[in-house]
């Protein structure tokens, strides 16, 4: 089987010539405490199929309920996409055979989403923005997970045999699907990166959804078609499936943007089809063909009621929005006075909460900065994690920043305090004061070091008297090394200066 | 001595043997030792029981009657019914029992979880005697069609008993259990109800909890009461009925003063009752004995003080062509879940690769009967691209306009009435190569399934030696007019007649007789 033959036109050529049209799906799945339809707990890791119950396992005879949770949290996504909710709507069965699905069909909504046309706008990274119509964000049930044993690779080709863990049959999930999104041009893999990242940060920002993508949390199918540059007409469109990073989705769009170009260049037509992204080689391979017509005999689900949503129901979930994300940066950009530039690092080392609750503990933004970008942000990379995961509060920093303001620490040491606060020896005050670590500013001990140091070094003493103050730099060594490292250098040199009579 | 007290147990009425139990008179052992007695003498001839519980139930009983003998709080407590056994339809999942909804599909399968029914059941501590039989996932209307072996009729055991739920209907007119739990989709309580002389309810829509009864159609199936009095049903949809949380399509509330109207129709008054006989649901195609009673039982309402009146129903024409899109739909996605990957029979390709599509398709060819795979490949294609609008949109529209007509006859009458099935019980085999005619049984009883109303059976006397059934409807929630309604025909029907229909039921004729049909 060929994997990836396909020839490829370079990026900016073939968009030279033609029109990408995108379309996404995204799936987000809710962090509720129980399933979309049973009370067996929602929850990621634990020993295959341990958390089902007759109903994910499809028994004879069982019947779905409805997670009230799960509602609430599609209205809210729902609302946070600017949609309108449904008064009224329903489920559906989407039937199709696959061991994953154990009732052999999903409970999916079909003509009667919750929350329909709505809107996203997408700010790119030099702030040129794009406003998404989102045509739908509908509930559903996930599948479970399939485990390809022998063969090559995990896949279901040549496997010997599969293994089916039920544990994520029935999470709750949403699918916001978006109408065709034309007009993107070149920024095409800009924009589908950050429409994912706009997606993901708004369920997290909501609290509904861990929004973790390498667990499948958020995982995103991107349509992409090409047309000819002033027509009218879309191209037709493939679905490459199950994108699941940021990076991914940027590189998928390029990806079947260069590689459509190719084909109708050729003169041959795309297929319509879904395809299977490969990280790897950062290629896409076909997948199964897929026709509009699609024939999964819908039809309502007769073991579920109407799900019926009044005006005060939805009012009370309103009220429960937060602040959406792009308004909130805006506002934290301007309450801390950072350049474009600053603030942009910021948000893409994703320390704007980290940053906000130091401020808020007392510090101040730059202050706050300084830290998280800096110090912070090295140890995170030495440790190969996640700033967030590393476990720094806010109150740390501001301790820290007062030692330093005190003249209790300096800088350096300060930065030797946060680790020694890491490895679990106390807050700052107690590291300082359990490791005598507190800069030495008594002027006796310092003014007898610095005695010391000019009487060792007449010579230095001499540039120093001569105007050449960065002789004094000389001296510091010395007066370090008498205070094993804790002089405060200010005040070093203050006293060098005193001495001279300078 | 001993004998003629176990005749008497398991001749009593499920509300005369709770009186005795409850009085001393007799044992709760004793009342289920004669009901195991009666299955095993005659069930090799009938085939009624699926799965004889026999271990359980008197352990049931022997907790009941030591609660009973120590008296107090905990004898005073104990639900009315406790002791009185039971016979569960074996579509109705039971822990500690097989379930086999009579399929090759689930042959010796033990369900891990309880019925919201059973729960009930066995929180009112009722022995279960066993499983009866149907037709595979309650597909047909003769018990036939079942995986493991016919039932036959204790009336004439070359007859069907109805179906689907011909084994508790002839376990109970059979005295093999005074109680029974059916499941109605399309008439498989009621009509088997009467061609077996029983009684049989089909509850609203919703009144009783589904959760735990295998699904055939959804929006269609109902569990209700078998007895061989109107007052037992009562007595048993009082005790398995209410809202239940697994089930999202069950009532919020529990329907009340179901045994109460049960009693106040045995008075024989019905003074102030309208009843509105359908003129659709009479006439041709409806056997000349079966018309006969049905007339009878309307003089004698008549003469309790019943007003009758005419109404018509003019889209009943259309519910058995609209019930076999929507129930075959439903059926379509409900077993897609028996593919063998789970639970149940799977079976491998005979040749060729052993990919999953095949062991899936293996298996369900194997594992389901003709019938089953009927309705499947009729309900797959009424739900397919292209088709949906026309067939299955088009049944729901014709379930929308029998409801307008039950609206509307229920304007003019407080309940309906019409016989339950058009003929009596036919002969084994008589429909084998006509599903059609199969079909047409269920005429009378369907459209109150389309439209989620509550309906009876009562026995309405002979006809060619075998019971014909009356059938009465009444709006949704309303099951206490069945009640009232049916009780008061049951008395009427008894004093004319100086006996129950049941107790004139013949002695079963031996197994051998039966097993050349």
């Amino acid at each position: 089987m060929s994997n990836y033959t396909d020839e490829l036109v370079d990026f900016d050529e073939a968009l030279d010539r033609y029109d990408p049209v995108l379309g996404f799906e995204v799936h987000v799945e809710l962090n509720t405490k129980t399933k979309m339809f049973s009370d067996a707990p929602n929850a990621f890791g634990d020993d295959p199929n341990t958390n089902v119950t007759p109903v994910d396992l499809g028994l004879p005879g069982v019947l779905p309920v409805v997670n009230k949770t799960a509602v609430e949290y599609s209205i809210l996504i729902g609302l946070a996409l600017n949609c309108q909710i449904a008064e009224k709507c329903g489920f559906a069965r989407k039937n199709y055979f696959y061991p994953d699905t154990p009732k052999n069909f999903q409970t999916s909504q079909y003509d009667d989403p919750i929350a329909h046309d709505g809107w996203l706008d997408i700010e790119l990274e030099d702030g040129e923005v794009f406003r998404v119509e989102i045509e739908r964000a509908h509930m559903e049930e996930d599948a479970g997970k399939l485990t390809h044993m022998g063969g090559a690779a995990g896949r279901i080709q040549g496997a010997d045999y599969s293994l089916v863990d039920y544990n994520r049959a029935g999470v709750p999930l949403v699918e916001i699907v978006t109408k065709p999104i034309v007009g993107a041009g070149k920024r095409a893999p800009e924009l589908a990166r950050a429409y994912v990242a706009a997606i993901r940060e708004i369920v997290k920002n909501l609290g509904v959804s861990d929004a973790k993508m390498e667990r499948g949390n958020v995982r995103c199918d991107a349509n992409v078609s090409l047309m000819p540059k002033d027509a009218e007409k879309f191209g037709t469109r493939t679905e490459t499936k199950n994108v699941n990073s940021l990076r991914a989705v940027e590189h998928a769009v390029r990806f079947e943007i260069e590689r459509h170009a190719a084909v109708l260049d050729s003169g041959a037509k795309i297929v319509q089809e879904t395809r299977h992204w490969h990280e790897d080689t950062r290629t896409t391979t076909s997948g199964r063909p897929k026709s509009d017509a699609d024939d999964y005999r819908y039809f309502p689900e007769p073991d579920l009621v109407p799900i019926v949503t009044t005006a005060e129901w939805i009012d009370e979930l309103r009220a429960r929005l937060p602040e959406p994300p792009a308004e909130r940066r805006k506002r934290l950009k301007a309450e801390w006075g950072y350049a474009d530039k600053e603030f942009r690092d910021v948000v893409n080392a994703g320390v704007l909460d980290e940053i906000e609750q130091t401020v808020a503990a007392g510090a101040s933004a730059a202050v706050a900065r300084k830290w998280w970008m800096g110090e912070i942000a090295r140890l995170a990379k030495a440790a190969d994690k996640e700033i967030a995961d590393l476990g720094v509060t806010p109150e740390t920093i501001v301790e820290l920043n007062s030692l330093i303001q005190g003249k209790k620490i300096n800088d350096k040491i300060a930065r030797q305090v946060l680790e020694f606060v890491l490895a679990g020896e106390g807050t700052p005050s107690e590291i300082v004061e359990k490791r005598s670590l507190a800069v030495v500013n008594d002027d006796d001990a310092l003014g007898k070091a610095v005695d010391e140091a000019m009487a060792a070094m007449p010579d230095v003493v001499e540039k120093i008297k001569g105007g050449k103050m960065q002789a004094i730099g000389a001296l510091m060594g010395p007066v370090m090394k008498a205070t094993r490292g804790q002089a405060d250098a200010g005040r070093v040199r203050e006293i060098v200066m005193e001495k001279l009579g300078l | 001595m001993v004998n003629n007290s176990v005749t008497d147990l398991i001749r009593l009425s499920a509300a005369e043997l709770a009186a005795k139990l409850r009085s001393g008179e007799a044992t709760s052992v004793q009342a289920v030792q004669a009901h195991l007695d009666r299955i095993a003498e005659v069930d090799g001839t009938l085939n009624a029981f699926l799965h004889v519980n026999a271990e359980e139930a008197l352990a049931v009983a022997a907790e009941v009657d030591a609660i009973r003998a120590a008296g107090g709080a905990e004898a005073e407590a104990l639900h009315p019914l406790a002791g009185v056994p039971i016979a569960i339809k074996d579509l109705i999942v039971t822990k500690g029992q097989p379930t086999t909804a009579a399929s090759k599909m689930l042959e010796g399968w033990m369900s891990p979880y309880d019925a919201t029914v059973i729960e009930k059941i066995r929180a009112a501590k009722l022995p279960m005697l066993g499983k009866t039989n149907l037709d595979e996932f309650a597909m047909g209307s003769s018990t036939e069609h079942s995986a493991y072996g016919v039932t036959r009729n204790p009336w004439n055991t070359n007859r069907i008993p109805g179906g689907s739920g011909g084994g508790s209907a002839a376990a109970v007119a059979a005295f093999e259990a005074p109680l029974a739990l059916g499941t109605d989709t399309g008439g498989s309580i009621r009509q088997p109800g009467a061609v077996t002389g029983t009684v049989g309810v089909k509850p609203t829509y919703g009144a009783v909890s589904r959760y735990g009864a295998i699904a055939m159609a959804s929006s269609l199936d109902q569990i209700g009461p078998v007895s061989r009095t109107v007052l037992d049903s009562a007595l048993l949809q009082e005790l398995i009925g209410g809202h239940d949380p697994k089930d999202s399509t069950s009532l919020p509330n529990a329907l009340e003063g179901l045994v109460a109207a049960a009693q106040e129709g045995a008075s024989g008054d019905l003074k102030g009752l309208r009843v509105g006989v359908i003129k659709e649901l009479q006439g041709e195609g409806y056997q000349e004995g079966v018309q006969a009673r049905f007339n009878e039982s309307l003089e004698l309402l008549k003469s309790a003080g019943a007003e009758i009146v005419e109404v018509s129903c003019p889209n009943f024409k259309y519910a058995l062509g609209a019930y076999y899109l929507i129930m075959p739909s439903e059926v379509s996605s409900n077993l897609a879940k028996f593919d063998g990957v789970r639970y149940g029979h799977r079976v491998l390709p005979e040749e060729g690769p052993v990919t999953i599509e095949r062991v899936m398709a293996a298996t369900r060819a194997a594992g389901f009967g003709d019938e089953v795979k009927r309705r499947i490949i009729l309900g797959t294609y009424a739900l397919s691209a292209g088709y949906y609008d026309a067939y299955y949109g088009s049944a729901q529209k014709v379930r929308t306009l029998i409801q307008r007509d039950f609206d509307a006859a229920f304007e003019q009458a407080d309940v309906l009435i019409s016989p339950t099935a058009p003929t009596v019980a036919f002969e084994l085999g008589a429909n084998d190569n006509d599903p059609l005619a199969m079909y047409l049984n269920d005429v009378a009883t369907i459209p109150a399934n389309l439209a989620g109303v509550p309906g009876i059976t009562v026995p309405g006397g002979l006809s060619e030696n075998l019971p014909v059934g009356i059938q009465f409807l009444a709006p949704a929630y309303e099951d206490a007019r069945l009640y009232r309604a049916g009780a008061a025909l049951e008395t009427l029907l008894e004093k004319q007649w100086g006996h129950s229909l049941i107790s004139q039921a013949p002695a079963i004729e031996s197994a051998s007789v039966a097993q050349e049909a």
